[in-house]
């Protein structure tokens, strides 16, 4: 089992969750995030005030997947999220040591295989 | 403009009815950023300055343009298409009483340049999120002058449309079909936006869309009330019905959302609002306020049928401009037709009434109107992008246009941003999204 954990450009968003349901990846949360990344900062002015923006927006896929599903899901994350420009975001496999689904108490492999799969 | 007989006496300047066109004129600016409130929480919310910013530019823009030359185009004397340069830089404009009002004639040129504000404000729905806000400047000047001061003559100025006997009381010529079949040459010149029926594109604040449509609403009392240029009978009935036909539009579009979807929806509501206000334009003080109701009720179905039918074309006519403003306001045209009313209005009869000439002349309207706006805006977007592109790249819309366009954010958080002190001036790097 693994935690994937995909930082992307909000506008990619989309692309990556249609990715994400045909690679029948079917349990993921996101989250907006601010982060930085060695993208050039933008530079942004309120009346006088002239600001460099250190921050991107980013939205943060977190995918728990069994093995099977750990190439598909970084595949998806890839090829829905990349413009080809410096900012596409991040991805990082880490080893989850236990899962529990709440509402049965399955644990590991059974809570993250989704529902009637 | 309607010449007085020779013996009519020399018109004075009344007081009240100056007083009340000063508040009605005031009430009418408002509507133009109530329009970028209403449209601004329409869009995502990278796009929400651009979007209000277009209203702004209205503001800016088509006021000038109306001073230098807009308004003499629209109102002084000309032939029966366009009227002539007399009033150029407001030459002769001042205090005497505009013919054929009781209101200072400089009273009388700056109600109709909210008007004419308020319309280009209105086109800029079609383009949002995808125009560059340069071109979107020169559109904005072109089209108040060619489109907006041409209609404005044949309605209210003395041109063909007005001598012909077509009934407009506060432009459903020149403000709304203008407008609305505007707006559809505008969306199918600069094309959909790039996620346009591939990716849902919500709305990013409900609440600024009902509260927008609100001080529309409120605003349109003065446009609508305003329209008899004085505080006499037409005024007060045209007053009297900017309530009830919007009241009627929303009792049926509650009805109408309700057997579509089991659910009432509030941007639904906002849009009824200014449906049921822009059906009422045209019609304000020529139809008795229980007509007006019926209008008010029959102006919903046509403009639903498009907003629910338009999404499923190819046309990205982004803030449904058509359905709101061009179909409204043609309704209305055409509703005076039939059920206008000597009685209440003390000009003429609709078809109900035994004129049958009446919807003739609405028709006439309500056809020439459409295709001249929307064949001279697909010229003037044309011309443009000859000369510099209409819109911005898909990085740069990805991105969104308030950083793009402003470099501003609606809602920027500032955390991670560092102040760049005045001395060291700001290096001229470009966005990440936009590495030129």
């Amino acid at each position: 089992m693994k935690l994937v954990i995909g930082i992307v450009r909000p506008d990619k968003a989309n692309d990556v969750l249609e990715n994400l349901y045909r690679a029948e990846v079917r349990g993921f949360s996101i989250s907006r995030v601010q982060g930085h990344g060695g993208e050039l900062d933008r530079v942004e002015t309120y009346r006088g005030t002239t600001v460099k923006m250190g921050l991107a927006d980013k939205v943060r896929f977190e995918v728990a997947v069994s093995e099977p599903f750990v190439q598909p899901t970084i595949d998806a994350l890839c090829e829905g999220a990349r413009t080809g420009e410096v900012g596409d975001g991040k991805i990082f496999v880490v080893p989850l040591e236990r899962v529990v689904r709440i509402r049965t108490g399955e644990t590991d492999h059974g809570a993250v295989t989704p529902v009637g799969a | 403009m309607t010449h007085l007989p020779d013996l009519a006496p020399i018109a004075q300047v009344d007081t009240g009815d100056t007083a009340w066109m000063l508040a009605a004129t005031a009430l009418v600016i408002l509507m133009t950023p109530a329009l970028g409130l209403f449209y601004a929480g329409l869009v995502r919310a990278k796009n929400t300055l651009n979007t209000f910013m277009m209203c702004a530019a209205a503001l800016a823009v088509a006021t000038v343009t109306w001073a230098v030359v807009g308004y003499s185009l629209a109102f002084s004397e000309g032939n029966a298409i366009i009227g002539g340069f007399d009033h150029v830089l407001l030459n002769g404009v001042a205090f005497e009483p505009r013919e054929g009002t009781t209101i200072p004639h400089l009273l009388f040129m700056v109600f109709q340049a909210s008007f004419c504000i308020l319309t280009v404000a209105l086109v800029s729905g079609a383009v949002v999120e995808r125009m560059r806000f340069g071109p979107f400047l020169l559109f904005a000047a072109l089209w108040s002058v060619l489109v907006y001061a041409v209609l404005a003559h044949w309605a209210f100025g003395g041109g063909w449309l007005q001598a012909n006997g077509t009934l407009d009381f506060a432009g459903g010529v020149p403000v709304e079909m203008g407008s609305g079949f505007s707006a559809l040459a505008a969306a199918l010149v600069v094309r959909s936006r790039k996620d346009y029926g591939r990716q849902a594109l919500l709305p990013h604040n409900a609440v600024f869309v009902l509260l927008g449509a609100g001080l529309l609403w409120f605003g349109w009392f003065g446009f609508n009330g305003g329209s008899g240029f004085s505080t006499g009978n037409s005024s007060v009935l045209a007053f009297t019905n900017t309530l009830l036909t919007p009241a009627c539009t929303l009792v049926v579009w509650f009805l109408l959302d309700f057997l579509r979807g089991r659910r009432v929806t509030a941007v639904g509501a906002a849009t009824a609002i200014i449906v049921g206000c822009v059906g009422i334009t045209p019609a304000g003080g020529f139809i008795s306020p229980t007509w007006a109701m019926l209008l008010g009720a029959l102006a919903a179905l046509p403009s639903y049928a498009v907003i629910v039918l338009r999404p499923r074309t190819r046309v990205d006519e982004t803030l449904d401009v058509l359905a709101a403003h061009g179909v409204a306001g043609l309704t209305g045209i055409l509703f005076i037709g039939f059920f206008a009313q000597l009685s209440w209005n003390g000009v003429a009869d609709g078809l109900l009434y035994g004129n049958a000439a009446q919807l003739g002349s609405q028709a006439l309207a309500a056809v020439a109107t459409p295709v001249y706006a929307f064949v001279v805006t697909f010229v003037i977007l044309r011309v443009i992008g000859l000369v510099t592109p209409l819109r911005a790249t898909e990085r740069e819309e990805a991105v969104g246009m308030d950083i793009i366009q402003h470099g501003e954010e609606a809602y920027a958080t500032g955390e991670g941003a560092i102040l760049v002190s005045p001395e060291a001036g700001v290096e001229a790097e470009r966005p990440v999204a936009n590495p030129v």
